[in-house]
């Protein structure tokens, strides 16, 4: 089930950026709908933080077309920045500055007026729970804490869309949940969020992806449809002896993958049904009497691998 | 270290800076060919624990033995029984493979007639044969990552500890990597790993969790699960899913309600709405639902729902 | 220019500047240290030269000779020497840089010759208290000669007034004490200027992109300009309020005269901080990192001002093409204006020409700056 598809808010074309002998984006096209959270995925040295850069205007590209709001960012770069918000991977927090003056001084640059950035600033506070803290300065605050105000100082301008570099790295988990229950309040209001991720399980809870290798998009789509195109099925195969299990099964015919877990086996075949009593029997030959095969729902990164498991010799 | 006692083994184990606990009467054991995992987020005291256990800090209180040897007491002899990975990889990226690893040896003192043999061991199991003169920052994250991991196992230690070890590699690798960890296990190496990252903590045999200096949870992956959630997990496809969400917040019987993605999960427990009831108690609040299925809780869920609990007793008393 | 912007920049800024121990210190506490090091410790006056007698004669003559040398304020007598090897042991052990040798029979000799030499001797391993030694010798030499002269004319009856000589008048313009001080502190003001205001701004970009600041400032709609102009703001008023209580210590404390106007002195002392904040700027433009930034800064700052601006040593003495390259020594100008204004009283008319250097340098290095930051990575 799935909301209509609004305007397209962010619309990328050839997006190219080279570092020397290195491509790091290579001819990149996207295209994110209002209101969409959109997770550029993919593992560190894929160019999630470079496109996210030349979004954001920090970076120039070599080539390509960039349109935020309709503004195009790379010929107007000055004005793109009014229409979106950029939060880059270390937050460009002011440690010796407190919670309140760091807020003030972006709310300033973002040219909000004082009276509506103390009313907004109040509002954002509260709802992030920090409005006793404002005094405290920034560089005494923990992880989570900091995460939470780099995401208010890109949000005081009320903008319309949201970049966010690998907002939840670090964080620990009951933050992080904060973070995107304050993620899903803003999409409800009609912000666009792009954001990029090394999490693949962070990635589910975007509404749609772009897997990303080597500087290029391999996939797009959204998470269900993804797994849905995950060539075979995943099976998870518990037991208490979960090596030999994997011995048992691996190489048999139809077995596309064998993921030796802590206290299971995740297995990929071409059809569950046909390879289910035959994996059975081939464990059941090596002795293991405790295994116990249940389908298994595959997460990102079984997609990931899947779709684009090659490792890299060198740095490209 | 006699052959049945196990390879870790810790018991309430603290450590204090001034008024700060770090680590706080942490209970722990890890027997020989295990892999257990030390999860828990940025600033738990893992790092703090594992500094005790390397015998590279003294405990404040407690006591723990690694490889027979007490920490506190034998510190040099526990750490020529122990092999380090830390988050970094440690390696000298201007030295070459074969560089880096005769100086690990060296530092490990690995027995003259053994080094040969460990450091074509370990160059197989990074798989970089024919690599052996290439200058370390030329390789790739997964690459240094099996090359460290070779460098910590020069002189066989039969305890590994291993500091967010997959920080920054490909999937790929990653999982590479975890099948190398496990036939070492296999071998008999007792394994620590410790990561913030909640789905590392599948590969692990059993699994510490970790909150503000102490131990949350210990057991397998699927015991932790079945334990914590208190309820049975739902995803939920619906819209509006603002709306679903207060609806559901405050139902008898709805443990947890959280928007996931495009949908809602919520954890239904005893004596309240069941599964079968929800679509019927949707509708009529005007909310179009599309499915409802169960979904398997993600150790992240696992860990929020128990620190959630234990912080909950801790503030309580 | 947006105001708000500009001032929220300036605002941000100087909350830091506060909060940051280190610049505090080099705000507040260096100029204080520098001009009490630089105004007490350094003296190109050199007094009580200490000095070793070996008078072989011990006559009536003799003493009054050597009495002569102390009588003057320049030598102190340090020993009383029995040998030449005596003075070379004394000159070695660094006790004494200068020694008078009175031969055994001076006293025969001038009365017999109306002459007799005296041999002075001196420790030339430093130079400039050499020459200077020297001078006072020749000094007191001369003096003595004039007693002798007279003595000896009111002994034989002739009026002292008839025996012909000439007399050495000096009269010193602008500096009457001589005293070295004068000379020296109003360019020690440059120098505290130019230290303080370009380390200070040295830091200022290179911090933002060492704590990993820049990049969400670059990504915000505030201009090179107003960034530029906001982050010197608050480092433009620490500067002008260093340069006013190192000017007030030196009236005030160390009583070197002024005789100009403040509005004039006020005007080329905005100016000459805008030229080293911008150095400072600029450093810290191009080098990313705090460390090396500051260094240069040092570099770029108290060596031209200390070595080629006229603080210490005089442009017209130095050979014509390092006189040439000092044209672009920025302090050059302001300590010329300095101790115009200070020991002088001189006005505009006369200064045109180093306030006209000092005003193009200044623009020179703000466009130089403002160009050289870039809003993207």
């Amino acid at each position: 089930m799935m909301a209509e598809v609004n305007e397209i808010a962010v619309r990328v074309h050839g997006l190219s950026k080279s570092f020397g002998s290195v491509r790091a984006v290579r001819d990149i096209d996207l295209a994110v709908a209002q209101g969409e959270i959109f997770g550029l995925v993919g593992p560190d040295g894929a160019g999630k933080t470079t496109i996210m850069r030349m979004l954001a205007a920090v970076l120039r590209p070599d080539a390509g077309e960039i349109l935020v709001d309709g503004v195009d960012v790379v010929a107007e770069a000055e004005r793109a920045k009014l229409h979106l918000s950029y939060m880059p991977q270390r937050f460009g927090l002011y440690e010796d500055l407190t919670i309140a003056e760091n807020i003030f001084f972006y709310g300033a640059l973002f040219g909000v007026p004082r009276g509506e950035r103390i009313a907004r600033s109040q509002e954002l506070l509260e709802a992030a729970g920090l409005l006793p803290f404002r005094r405290r300065l920034a560089g005494q605050l923990s992880g989570g804490m900091k995460q939470k105000l780099g995401l208010i100082c890109a949000l005081i301008h009320t903008p319309r869309v949201l970049l966010l570099d690998e907002p939840t790295t670090g964080v620990d988990p009951v933050s992080r949940r904060d973070f995107w229950a304050i993620l899903y309040n803003l999409r409800e209001g009609g912000v666009t969020i792009v954001l990029s991720t090394a999490y693949m399980d962070e990635a589910e809870r975007c509404s749609r992806l772009a897997l990303l290798h080597g500087g290029e998009i391999r996939h797009c789509d959204t998470p269900q449809h993804l797994k849905a195109a995950m060539p075979g099925a995943l099976l998870a195969i518990a037991s208490a002896h979960p090596r030999d299990v994997r011995e048992a099964v691996s190489g048999k015919p139809g077995v596309l993958g064998a993921l030796l877990m802590g206290d299971r086996v995740h297995v990929r075949v071409d059809d569950a049904g046909r390879r289910i009593p035959e994996l059975r029997a081939a464990i059941a030959d090596q002795g293991i009497a405790d295994a116990v095969i249940t389908p298994a729902e595959p997460g990102i990164e079984d997609v990931f691998v899947a779709l684009l498991g090659e490792e890299k010799p060198h740095e490209p | 270290m006699s052959p049945d006692s196990p390879a870790v083994l810790a018991e309430g184990l603290t450590k204090r800076f001034a008024s700060f606990t770090a680590v706080d009467h942490l209970d722990l054991r890890i027997e020989k060919g295990e892999v257990v995992g030390f999860i828990g987020p940025n600033g738990a005291g893992k790092s703090t624990t594992i500094r005790m256990l390397c015998g590279l800090l003294r405990p404040s209180e407690g006591r723990a033995s690694v490889a027979g040897f007490d920490v506190g007491r034998q510190p040099e002899e526990v750490r020529e029984h122990i092999g380090y990975m830390s988050q970094k990889f440690s390696l000298y990226g201007d030295l070459t493979v074969r560089e880096n690893l005769r100086f690990f040896a060296g530092i490990y003192r690995v027995p003259h007639h053994d080094l040969g043999e460990r450091m074509r061991f370990a160059i197989s199991m990074a798989g970089l044969e024919g690599r052996e003169d290439v200058l370390v920052r030329t390789l790739a994250g997964g690459w240094k990552q099996r090359l460290a991991l070779g460098c910590a196992i020069l002189h066989r230690p039969p305890i590994l500890f291993l500091d967010e070890p997959t920080s920054g590699v490909e999937p790929e690798a990653r999982r590479r990597f975890w099948d190398l960890i496990h036939e070492l296990a296999a071998g008999g190496v007792a394994i620590l790993v410790s990561t913030h990252y909640m789905e590392e903590a599948e590969y692990c045999n059993r699994i510490a969790l970790i909150d503000g200096g102490r131990l949350v949870a210990m057991g397998t992956p699927s015991e932790l699960r079945q334990r914590s959630l208190g309820g049975d997990l739902f995803e939920v496809d619906c819209v509006p899913l603002g709306a679903a969400l207060k609806a559901l917040g405050s139902a008898q019987g709805v443990v947890e309600a959280a928007i996931f993605g495009d949908k809602l999960h919520i954890v239904l427990g005893q004596g309240g709405l069941s599964a079968e009831e929800l679509p019927r108690f949707l509708a009529e609040r005007e909310i179009r639902v599309g499915s409802v299925r169960p979904a398997t809780p993600s150790l992240e869920d696992v860990f929020v729902r128990l620190v959630s609990t234990t912080r909950e007793t801790r503030a309580a008393s | 220019m947006n105001i708000q912007r500009l001032l929220a920049m300036a605002y941000k800024e100087t909350l830091q500047i506060w909060r940051d121990p280190r610049s505090l210190a080099v705000a507040l506490l260096m100029p204080l240290m520098q001009m009490g090091l630089l105004g007490y410790g350094v003296s190109l006056d050199i007094k009580h030269v200490p000095l070793c007698v070996y008078d072989q004669e011990n006559s009536q003559a003799s003493r009054a000779v050597v009495d002569d040398f102390t009588a003057s304020n320049w030598f102190t007598i340090s020993h009383t020497i029995a040998s030449e090897a005596g003075i070379r042991r004394a000159m070695d052990r660094g006790e004494c840089a200068a020694a008078v040798v009175i031969p055994v029979d001076f006293s025969r000799t001038l009365a017999a010759t109306g002459s007799a030499p005296v041999q002075a001797i001196f420790d030339a391993t430093d130079v400039n208290t050499t020459n200077i030694a020297m001078g006072y010798a020749q000094g007191v030499v001369a003096q003595t000669n004039a007693t002798i002269a007279a003595r000896w004319a009111a002994s034989h009856g002739v009026q002292p007034s008839l025996v012909g000589r000439v007399d050495f008048e000096p009269s010193v313009w602008f500096n009457e004490t001589l005293e070295s001080r004068n000379f020296i502190i109003p360019g020690v003001v440059a120098v505290i200027l130019a230290l303080v205001g370009a380390q200070l701004t040295s830091l200022t970009i290179s911090r933002e992109w060492e704590r990993g600041t820049m990049e969400q400032l670059i990504s915000t709609p505030v201009t090179p300009l107003e960034v530029m102009f906001g982050k010197l703001i608050p480092y433009f008023a620490i500067g002008l309020l260093d340069a006013a209580f190192c000017l007030a210590v030196a009236v005030f404390w160390f009583h070197v005269p002024f005789r100009g106007s403040i509005g004039i002195l006020f005007v080329t002392t905005a100016l000459f901080d805008l030229v080293v904040l911008g150095i400072g700027y600029l450093i810290s433009v191009r080098i990313r990192n705090q460390l090396g930034a500051s260094q240069v800064a040092l570099l770029l700052t108290m060596l031209p001002t200390t070595l080629l601006s006229g603080y210490t040593f005089p442009i017209d003495q130095m050979p014509t093409a390092i006189q040439v390259l000092t044209y672009a020594v920025y302090s050059r100008y302001y300590v010329t204006i300095l101790r115009a204004i200070f020991l002088k009283g001189s006005g505009l008319t006369d200064l045109w020409t180093p306030v006209l250097g000092l005003v193009a340098y200044a623009a020179i290095i703000i466009w130089l700056a403002a160009r050289a930051f870039r809003k993207h990575l």
